[in-house]
């Protein structure tokens, strides 16, 4: 499982900044790493971007996993220069900025826009494969997700738009329900797509959403 | 009361539909000109719902106006553009003033259309639409409370005969049949030896199938629709035809085409009745009807 970032243009990462003159650059060592948008060497590009920009970078760190409690030791490392910065330029998914948000109170500026939760398929192919929905029907699915593989999230079968198992949207994209009558039939369980699936529960756990495991 | 439209599903006649399409504005005239072209001369007349993802005047408040106009409408309503407590309201709304049909349609993704950065709702999907009109027919609402006043609706769906792989479609169909889908409305057929097998297929269950008509304008349209309208196969022999002509006969040519079509369906009582579609070429929907000698 990765979290799947893009990197914001550098415009828009000079508007977020505009008045904080010193900034701490945090990369992270996992997903923005594997996705190239903030491992080390886009760290040190980020570096030249802001220096570019008239900035003074007072440090920079890639942590190893920013959304773990790693975060809070490499906040402690780095703390003179921190102390020296005006804001913290996050490389780190919107997971990173939460848990630095637990241990600073400066301004945490994402430099990344987090997409979604993904796999890596094929080497530099990431997809979106869990919505975290609550309610899971991949195994009346052949195992594909038609939350996520269907752009309109359809659960009882293929909508008027697909033609030769593409998709509406995206001629290059599969229709997720093509793949599931597929792979349905191959296993000898289309009844499975024949059953009624009732409207969804977008409430299983309702926003803000939080459990406690005892 | 049950809807104009169902009394002719039932009669056993050959049922025609057409449709008009909502402004983009509130410049009502060119739709009520439609619907005064139409109204006497069709079974029903759809009013599309924001069709393509386009944003435009209600489907809802195009149905009011052919009711105004003494029509009678099939209302489509789609998934797209709002969640379940907006759909069933609207269902309310819509029978207290007196539109009897609707169209139950999952929409059109958003980025096809002309707000591409709109949040695509799809809380429901068109079969749980219908489900959602048998319920509230039965006098209770999606949250399992009782009305104070049931609707009653004829409720349809659509299907795609030329769908490629077809047997997801056709499994989605015989699914909306058993939610109580008591009309379909097809996407655009060309090739009548297919949808004649479509039809064989079809026939077995208890429900009306309206072929889907769609003017071809010219030989370049024809062209396109089959290239890129999912689920539309246009045979070369119609490209053919068309091309034949001067470009200014060929929106006569394809008027012909159309009333051909219609006459043959017809004549070999090979489906229920036609649903035709002019994209933008209302006016000339009665040409067809007399091309079908219909009229």
């Amino acid at each position: 499982m990765k979290s799947i970032t893009r990197q914001k243009s550098i415009e828009d990462i000079q508007q977020s900044l505009n008045g904080l003159d010193k900034i701490f650059v945090v990369g992270c060592g996992t997903c923005t790493t594997m996705t190239k948008t903030g491992g080390i060497e886009q760290v040190e590009e980020m570096k030249g971007h802001l220096q570019e920009m008239g900035k003074r970078v007072t440090g920079t760190t890639v942590i190893p996993t920013a959304c773990d409690d790693m975060t809070e030791v490499a906040m402690k490392e780095n703390e003179q220069f921190i102390r020296n910065a005006d804001a913290i330029l996050s490389l780190s998914c919107a997971l990173g900025v939460h848990r630095m948000n637990l241990y600073i109170d400066k301004p945490i500026i994402p430099a990344v826009d987090t997409l979604f939760i993904g796999v890596e398929e094929t080497p530099g192919y990431f997809r979106e494969a869990c919505a975290q929905c609550g309610q899971c029907i991949l195994g009346e699915t052949a195992g594909i997700c038609p939350i996520t593989a269907c752009h309109k999230g359809l659960v009882n079968g293929p909508c008027g738009g697909t033609n030769n198992g593409k998709c509406e949207v995206d001629k290059e994209k599969d229709c997720a329900w093509t793949l599931i009558y597929n792979r349905l039939k191959e296993q000898g369980r289309l009844d499975l797509m024949r059953r009624y699936q009732p409207p969804r529960n977008h409430h299983v756990v309702p926003r803000p959403r939080a459990i406690r495991v005892q | 009361m049950v809807s104009r439209f169902k009394e002719a599903l039932d009669s056993g006649k050959f049922v025609v539909t057409s449709e008009v399409a909502p402004p983009k504005g509130t410049n009502l005239e060119k739709l009520l000109h439609h619907i005064d072209l139409l109204k006497d001369k069709v079974d029903a007349l759809n009013i599309t719902d924001h069709q393509s993802s386009v944003m435009r005047f209600p489907s809802l408040g195009g149905a009011l106006a052919v009711i105004e106009k003494g029509g009678e409408p099939i209302m489509q309503m789609t998934c797209r553009d709002r969640n379940r407590m907006a759909l069933e309201a609207d269902l309310l709304f819509a029978y207290s003033r007196g539109i009897k049909n609707v169209l139950c349609l999952t929409g059109d993704a958003v980025p096809v259309g002309d707000h591409k950065e709109a949040k695509g709702v799809f809380d429901l999907d068109s079969l749980q639409l219908l489900m959602t009109v048998r319920q509230l027919t039965e006098g209770q609402d999606l949250g399992g409370n009782n009305l104070d006043g049931a609707v009653e609706f004829c409720a349809g769906a659509i299907v795609t005969p030329e769908a490629q792989p077809i047997e997801p479609q056709l499994i989605k169909f015989e699914k909306k049949i058993e939610a109580g889908a008591e009309f379909f409305q097809t996407q655009a057929i060309y090739d009548l030896e297919n949808f004649t097998k479509f039809m064989d297929y079809a026939r077995q269950f208890n429900t009306k199938i309206l072929a889907g008509i769609v003017l071809l304008s010219s030989a370049r349209m024809a062209k396109y629709m089959t290239e890129n309208v999912p689920g539309i196969f246009v045979p070369q022999e119609l490209i053919d035809e068309l091309s034949a002509v001067p470009k200014e006969e060929m929106l006569a040519k394809g008027i012909e085409i159309a009333g051909r079509t219609i006459a043959a369906l017809k004549k070999g009582a090979v489906c229920d009745g036609v649903h035709i579609m002019a994209i933008g070429r209302e006016e000339v929907v009665p040409d067809i009807l007399a091309a079908a000698s219909l009229e």
